[in-house]
């Protein structure tokens, strides 16, 4: 019973982390260029220092 | 790095731009470093997903100073009207409700797990406690989609499928509260939430569709002629954006440009490319004096317009408006889903109620008979149904997606699969809508005179040129080097090539659509150009009439070019059909029983897009065309008429077994429920397993688009 009143708050913390996460992405237009998101980690032109990160 | 730091964020103009062409990483890194590279852009970012870049760059750069920018690294570039430019996302509203169903499933699942594996006393009532404390909020804010969605329905007095969703949850919430409260032995918060987690799902993925779709024709929209060059009172000619024209300007359009706005011509004399707005495939001549109309193509040589009529007052305005009034049959269409659920809804609360008061006739307590008809509530909530038709659809589109082919949404797919009946535009639709190259005549040149002429055409921003440009380059040949090259507009390209004089030019002798190349003293070679049939167009006529559908030809183009076409064709045709004709021809069809699809691309069509009870149009349609039509293809191929009507059909099929599937899992839980032997856990299980079935019947259709 004492493990349960531990666990229980724990396992909803983490889950409430989770949504907090989601929430945080979807605020922060995460989710407005799926495609674009995927192709960008391909890109190399690490010339550009600094500047372009936007 | 001095430039852009003279640029402050204050007197940054930001610009979106519309690039169809970009689709993969090294595209979109060209086009965001060909434009950060260009004097005064400050930052330009591209989103892939919506096909455009977003530049911030000094008021002294226009956009046509970008989408030249753009053109010179390869990539076709339209300056986006200004109201597109936030992008309406059907699914994000509903992302956020889902994530919270979800986690709150999740988390009352695994609480609800102890309850069934066995905990008891007052370990099962903290754990029904904490469901509900979960549980109540989450269903509150989750639900509201399904609960607006019923309520407008139900203060209409109509029903649709949210009723029972909204009903069943609303009771099982409630009644779960009280069993929590008097410390019971069954709570329903884990089934309500997975029920508005997978019904939230379906919605979503319905949602993901229309965005994709409409994501992607919006990319098409050509948005041409947002603006005109105008000349001021002191001759200097200035940009000015389409709603900034007034009439008693003076417009300068170059060869191919289109039109801004409707005028007289007060300079100059050239052909007008009038397909999109009349149907017809031979330009028209238009001299001083004569009406030219927003929306046509300058072909030849550029001219002096007097701004007569801008914005709503334009012939193109007016097609707009015999649009609207078109466009309200199709709006009439109910849902399937909505249709099932007008017979399902009635039929699952009669079915509780009656078994509420049998058990209460049979002598059990109130509570006990009140327990029973939630069950049957709970159990016949149309979760599987919820997720049969979206998921079925949304695997289809994507599926017609990867073949070029987009659906803007799912009531689409249903009307399209009912067709009989096709109606399809000539110019645009049936041909290509624009003027191609002879290709005996490109056969009959020598590599050398080929290079020469590729090279010359590749100079000149003319339609023709470009069109000889293209299919040269597409046969292989490389541009031969050429010096003093100068564009005569109105006449042709002329330069040298070696040691001799060379040119691409209007012929001397004028009649139909030719161009000229000459090389030194070598006879003149004589390229004509013609509208052609899209290819596959025998193959596709073909396959839709083994679908069952009769297809004829409905066009505005005069008696001879249909008459050709038809020949071609071996369809029957109308000729010489105004918008409301062609409109009119829809609705008789339809009065005699048919369910019509029209097929067209133009600004003429568009009543009659409207009026059809589907309609498709080609990429390369006008944009009224493209927002009128319920799908569009962007393959040249014809062969997407007879995919599109096949998916949809397979579509309906599969739908039709997932309704069985779903009502089949009903007819063996329901049973139980109301023989009160249906336990919270039985029942999460067999909707879990449902639902999966039906998801997995669905991801068939995947192969379906041949």
């Amino acid at each position: 019973m004492n493990g349960l009143l531990f666990l229980i708050p724990v396992a909803l913390g983490l889950g409430l982390l989770g949504l907090i996460g989601f929430f945080w992405a979807l605020r922060h237009g995460q989710f407005d260029d799926p495609d674009g998101a995927a192709s960008r980690i391909l890109l190399d032109d690490d010339d550009e220092e600094g500047e372009g990160r936007n | 790095m001095n430039a852009l730091a003279e640029i402050t964020a204050q007197d940054q103009v930001h610009t979106v731009l519309s690039v169809p062409g970009m689709h993969c990483a090294s595209c979109m890194g060209k086009v965001e470093r060909g434009l950060a590279a260009l004097p005064g852009v400050a930052r330009a970012r591209v989103n892939l997903s919506a096909r455009t870049v977003s530049v911030a760059h000094s008021p002294g750069l226009d956009t046509p100073d970008l989408v030249a920018a753009l053109s010179g690294i390869g990539f076709k570039a339209q300056p986006r009207r200004d109201e597109l430019a936030p992008r309406y996302a059907a699914v994000r509203p509903l992302l956020a409700p889902l994530a919270v169903a979800f986690f709150a499933a999740m988390n009352v699942m695994t609480l609800s797990v102890s309850v069934w594996a066995g905990a008891d006393g007052a370990t099962r009532s903290l754990f029904h406690w904490l469901s509900a404390l979960i549980g109540v909020p989450a269903i509150a804010y989750a639900g509201q989609p399904f609960f607006r969605s019923a309520w407008s329905a139900l203060s209409k007095g109509r029903t649709n499928m949210d009723v029972p969703i909204s009903i069943g949850v609303v009771i099982a919430t409630c009644l779960s509260l009280y069993e929590t409260a008097s410390g019971g032995r069954d709570a329903w918060f884990d089934g309500a939430l997975m029920l508005l987690t997978f019904l939230l799902a379906g919605r979503v993925l319905d949602a993901m569709m229309r965005d994709r779709a409409r994501t992607g024709v919006d990319a098409l929209l050509r948005q041409a002629a947002t603006g005109a060059l105008v000349v001021g009172d002191d001759g200097t000619p200035r940009w000015h954006k389409t709603q900034d024209l007034a009439p008693a300007m003076l417009m300068r359009v170059a060869a191919g440009e289109r039109l801004a706005a409707d005028g007289e011509i007060v300079a100059g004399a050239s052909r007008f490319d009038q397909a999109l707005l009349t149907g017809e495939a031979a330009p028209v001549v238009r001299r001083t004096g004569d009406t030219v109309l927003a929306g046509t193509l300058n072909l030849d040589s550029p001219v002096d317009v007097r701004v007569s009529q801008v914005g709503r007052d334009t012939t193109l305005a007016e097609i707009a408006r015999l649009m609207e009034a078109a466009g309200q049959g199709r709006s009439r269409y109910v849902r399937l889903a909505d249709r099932a659920s007008r017979l399902y809804a009635p039929a699952v609360h009669t079915l509780a109620a009656l078994a509420t008061l049998g058990w209460l006739v049979a002598g059990a307590g109130l509570y006990q008979a009140l327990v029973v008809g939630v069950t049957v509530l709970i159990i016949t909530c149309p979760c599987a149904l919820g997720l049969a038709v979206p998921v079925a659809q949304v695997v289809v589109s994507g599926a017609l997606m990867r073949a070029g082919i987009m659906v803007k949404d799912g009531s689409a797919l249903e009307r399209l699969a009912r067709v009989d009946r096709a109606l399809l535009d000539k110019t645009g639709t049936l041909t290509l809508g624009r003027p191609l190259p002879d290709p005996a005549a490109l056969a009959a040149l020598t590599a050398e005179e080929a290079a020469v002429c590729l090279a010359l055409a590749s100079h000149s921003g003319h339609p023709l040129s470009r069109a000889l440009a293209d299919a040269l380059a597409a046969a292989g040949h490389r541009a031969a080097p050429l010096v003093d090259v100068a564009e005569v507009p109105g006449t042709g390209v002329f330069a040298r090539w070696n040691e001799d004089s060379v040119a691409l030019r209007r012929p001397q002798v004028a009649g139909g659509m030719a161009s000229a190349l000459a090389i030194g003293s070598r006879p003149d070679r004589l390229i004509a150009y013609a509208d052609r049939l899209r290819p596959d167009t025998a193959e596709a006529l073909a396959r839709l009439d083994r679908l069952g559908i009769e297809s004829s030809i409905l066009s505005g183009d005069n008696h001879a070019a249909v008459a050709e076409a038809a020949r071609q064709t071996g369809l029957t045709a109308q000729w010489g059909a105004t918008p409301a004709a062609k409109q009119d021809a829809i609705v008789r069809l339809q009065a005699a029983g048919h369910k019509v699809l029209m097929v067209g691309d133009g600004l003429n069509d568009g009543p009659a897009l409207a009026a059809a009870d589907a309609s498709i149009a080609p990429g390369s349609a006008s944009d009224v065309g493209l927002q009128a039509a319920d799908v569009v293809f962007v393959s040249d191929s014809l062969l997407a008429l007879p995919r599109a009507v096949a998916a949809s059909r397979a579509t309906m099929r599969v739908v039709r077994q997932n309704f069985a599937l779903a009502i089949g899992y009903n007819i063996l839980a329901v049973p139980l429920a109301i023989a009160g032997l249906l336990t919270p856990l039985i029942a999460a299980a067999a909707m879990s397993a449902s639902s999966l079935i039906v998801v997995a019947n669905s991801l068939r259709l995947a192969r379906a688009v041949r």
